[in-house]
């Protein structure tokens, strides 16, 4: 098969690519009235969703495919979300309410006199793209040198992953750290000159969150189906003996820990111009766990299962918080404990049964075997 | 000039703290306050050296009552209300004049100023009227009185007191009252232009006080003194200034000791269910929250059915949030996490997902709001140890994190359950060889965990509020503590939350409270990249699996 997708991959791809051109035709073609109108509110909600099923891409990289259960991925989906938020706020120029052309509307509030450092830039797209991929890059890459050289590996690592996002959250918090605190950045106008309102600038940024996450997907299949992406597995399902036999195992964990940053840094800037708001509350740990329960439910090591996941729950999500707003968190909560314990491969797992080729057997490593012998 | 300021600012002090005092007089008292009021409307009448004799006669009398009209009648604010003949204390108040009872303090509205006639005072009367309010709350019968009337005196400095405070000084029974007459006595000596012997004695009398109040007096002789008196009370100041140095670090690690009693608190479960058996529980901080709800139940309870059992409502929490939290615990491992041994990340999110839906239950049960949780008598209030204020609330929080660390340490290197359960972790196939149940083990010792949550909910639930999310804000601070402290082991836990809780209050100050935490989360990532098995880690081949 190209590029070794196997047949889920394949019709993954081709939905994706029907949904990016199908949906915002059938929504700025067809009258409201029309039944085959797509209303822009379920553009903008899948929209979402597919942001959430990017960050569930990059989760499962490391996750299912390194053995590296990162508890702080929201925290690099929150910077990348920044990192363009901060570009939408140069934007607003002088039509804030303090109509003050180069200071947003929380540093004039602040009594701020001038442009922070660090937001010199910002005013450029381009410059504001580059730093979605670098910052969260840079971050991850710091963190996961310091990690991965100490050898801080499994439960350890997610605690201080989870530590990593919650220091973020109690910064990001503060007025003084220049991002515009509790409220976070809002009120956003125009990206490029273009009404972000626009039913056109919703349809198209859902169209290039779909080729986000195809392109997304790709790239995460290119890196398992390599040499590098067998020893990635080698390395998740017995770290000690990869390392024996020559590999360096802290060199592999740190390159897919930075790319997989890198694409939750690109699903958190897909994010933020279509929900308007960044604040602190993305940091949240809950955030980031709540990301790795999509990707067990779809199924972990599969890709295309997490990004099913990160949808399905969604979905299911917004319609509990509608409908059963009291239950919701039941249901969360006790899909976390049925996933562990009857479906150890997510949803996918149900439709790849075991006997399934053996060349697919490189999607379905034998996940829990290992660490149990480990543990005897 | 500031030495008439000084005057009515002590005698205003004075008069106020003791019309709090008189609102509590007893019944029996109310014939001496007849006489003391005909003495005050007596005022109205008399001329100047009928007034000072009457005076006089006030302070002799020694009835406190007659301090606000004494005060009122120094400061020209005791007035005869010309309607009735009735002597009123009347206050200005822009335009009007404010009446009020000069004995009670009763209100009587507003007055105009042409129905009032002013009873006349001049200085000499001034001076007796002063020495009259000091002599009747320095020569009080109430110690409390007497002792705020010191305290007064001393933050006035006045020198027309000292004669005052001589007598009240030779009478004075209460050892601490007598000082603090002596520092008043010196301090308003310092004011006076008695011999620099004089003044030296008095310099020694403050300084051994060692307070920021002692500082300034000091620092104002300094600035105003010369020759010897000027160095003593630079000397005094420098030593004073040590002092109050080492006051502010014991104060913070005392502080510090009391955060770190928190977290040792909040951690002391994680440290069994993590540290021992190795079970990531997320769930953990909602054990805690359940303590708190126990606590909050039994004191419903109590306040509905038997109000006078409420100050041993912990007493009875106590017990109960240990079997409540326990049993759920043991609920979690037999239908859970025994199927999860062995897959760590796995049991880090099946418990996470009954973190959530525990929090929804006590939701839906409770509701959102925080609950009010009432402390006992015995843990209100406040105590002073040198220059630290301590309260007692926090003081019995300590003493429990303490005794729940002690009783675990005993229980686990002292009964044949902590054997068994040392036994399992250590070696569970041969645990098993020799007849231990393992998987009852491993149930009990989950409960232990749980249960010692619960109990720390109970004393948690009196230092935060009692809502669904009370747990959440505990987690990562508790897995913190753990880490830190070294997996498998007590006393690496009572260590790093010690450590943890000083080294956050030590940062306080220079940082602020929320850059100091994200501070010690930096430090905290950074120690375990240098001591991936925290502080004191064990050795051994069991550490490699």
């Amino acid at each position: 098969m190209p590029l070794g997708l196997g047949r889920v991959g394949v019709v993954f791809l081709v939905v994706l690519a029907v949904a990016a051109v199908a949906v915002p035709v059938l929504n700025l073609t067809f009258p409201p009235q029309s039944a085959w109108h797509v209303p822009t509110t379920t553009v903008v909600l899948f929209g979402k969703y597919l942001c959430y099923a990017l960050l569930a891409l990059s989760i499962d990289l490391v996750w299912g495919y390194c053995g590296i259960l990162s508890l702080g991925h929201g925290a690099f989906f929150a910077l990348g979300g920044y990192a363009i938020g901060m570009h939408l706020m140069r934007e607003i120029g002088s039509r804030g309410v303090y109509g003050n052309p180069v200071l947003p509307d929380f540093m004039v509030f602040l009594n701020w006199k001038e442009l922070p450092w660090y937001w010199y830039g910002f005013d450029h797209l381009w410059f504001a793209v580059l730093m979605v991929l670098l910052v969260p890059g840079a971050l991850a890459f710091v963190f996961g040198a310091f990690a991965f050289r100490s050898r801080v590996t499994g439960v350890y690592l997610s605690i201080i992953t989870q530590a990593m996002t919650y220091a973020l959250l109690l910064a990001f918090f503060r007025n003084d750290m220049g991002f515009g605190g509790n409220n976070g950045l809002t009120d956003f106008k125009d990206v490029l000159g273009i009404d972000l309102q626009k039913d056109s600038t919703r349809a198209g940024l859902f169209a290039l969150s779909a080729i986000a996450l195809g392109a997304g997907f790709l790239v995460c299949r290119a890196i398992v189906s390599s040499k590098l992406g067998k020893v990635l597995v080698a390395v998740r399902d017995a770290e000690s003996r990869t390392r024996f036999i020559g590999y360096r195992v802290e060199h592999y964990k740190l390159f897919v820990f930075t790319v997989s940053a890198m694409m939750a840094g690109v699903a958190g800037a897909l994010y933020v111009p279509q929900v308007g708001i960044i604040n602190p509350s993305e940091f949240a740990p809950a955030n980031s766990i709540e990301a790795v329960i999509w990707v067990a439910v779809g199924g972990r090591g599969t890709l295309v299962g997490a990004a099913l996941g990160a949808v399905v729950v969604n979905v299911g999500k917004s319609w509990f918080t509608g409908a059963l707003p009291e239950l919701w968190l039941f249901a969360l909560g006790g899909l976390f404990v049925f996933v562990t314990l009857f479906l150890p491969k997510g949803l996918l797992g149900l439709v790849r049964p075991r006997t399934a080729k053996p060349a697919a057997a490189v999607d379905e490593p034998p996940v829990e075997a290992p660490e149990r012998r480990a543990a005897e | 000039m500031s030495f008439w300021t000084n005057a009515r600012r002590a005698v205003l002090v004075v008069s106020v703290l003791i019309g709090c005092q008189i609102l509590g007089l007893p019944a029996a008292a109310l014939a001496d306050a007849d006489a003391v009021r005909a003495k005050i409307e007596a005022l109205a009448t008399a001329d100047f050296a009928a007034k000072e004799a009457i005076v006089t006669e006030l302070a002799a009398m020694g009835d406190a009552a007659a301090v606000p009209a004494l005060r009122a009648f120094g400061d020209g604010d005791l007035q005869l209300r010309k309607s009735d003949g009735k002597v009123v204390i009347a206050v200005r108040d822009g335009k009007v004049y404010k009446a009020s009872d000069p004995i009670t303090g009763e209100d009587f509205g507003e007055v105009d100023r042409k129905l009032l006639d002013k009873i006349r005072v001049n200085n000499n009367l001034r001076r007796a009227v002063r020495a009259a309010i000091g002599s009747l709350t320095l020569l009080s019968k109430d110690p409390e009185i007497r002792r705020q009337a010191a305290e007064s005196v001393l933050k006035s400095r006045d020198p027309s007191a000292i004669d005052t405070l001589d007598e009240a000084i030779a009478a004075e029974t209460e050892a601490d009252v007598r000082l603090l007459m002596e520092q008043a006595k010196a301090a308003a000596v310092l004011q006076t232009d008695r011999p620099a012997a004089d003044k030296l004695a008095a310099v020694q009398v403050i300084a051994a006080r060692g307070d920021q109040e002692a500082k300034d007096i000091l620092a104002a002789l300094a600035a105003s003194a010369d020759g010897d008196v000027k160095t003593a009370a630079a000397e005094a100041i420098a030593k004073i200034e040590q002092s109050l140095v080492l006051w502010a670090a014991v104060q913070n690690v005392w502080y510090g000791l009391s955060l770190g009693s928190v977290l040792l608190l909040a951690a002391i479960g994680l440290a069994i269910t993590f540290g021992v058996m190795g079970v990531i529980n997320m769930a953990h901080g909602e054990m805690v929250m359940i303590g708190a709800y126990v606590t909050f139940m039994v004191q419903e309870l109590i306040r509905t059915s038997a109000p006078w059992l409420f100050d041993v409502s912990l007493l009875i929490a106590l017990p109960l949030a240990f079997l409540t939290a326990g049993a759920v615990g043991v609920a979690i491992e037999r239908g859970i996490i025994r199927w999860l041994y062995g897959r760590p990340l796995e049991t880090l999110l099946a418990t996470w997902g009954l973190s959530l839906i525990l929090q929804q239950a006590v939701r839906s049960l409770f509701g959102p709001t925080n609950r009010e949780v009432g402390a006992p008598s015995w843990m209100s209030g406040a105590f002073d140890l040198g220059g630290l204020t301590l309260t007692y609330g926090r003081v019995w929080i300590i003493v429990f994190a303490i005794a729940v660390f002690a009783l675990l340490v005993v229980v686990l290197r002292r009964t044949a359950f902590g054997l068994q359960m040392r036994a399992v972790t250590q070696n569970r196939r041969m645990a098993s060889s020799m007849g231990i149940r393992t998987t009852w083990v491993d149930a009990l010792t989950f409960g232990l965990g749980s249960g010692v949550a619960g109990v720390a909910g109970v004393a948690l639930s009196q230092i935060d509020n009692v809502s669904p999310n009370l747990g959440q804000s505990y987690i990562i601070d508790s897995f913190m503590v753990v880490v830190f402290g070294g997996v498998g082991n007590l006393w690496g836990t009572l260590v790093g939350a010690l450590t943890l809780g000083v080294v956050n209050k030590f940062l306080e100050p220079y940082a602020g409270a929320v850059l100091g935490k994200i501070l010690v989360l930096v430090f905290i990532i950074l120690f375990i990249q240098k001591r991936p098995r925290g502080m004191f880690a064990l050795k051994g081949r069991a550490v490699e699996s």
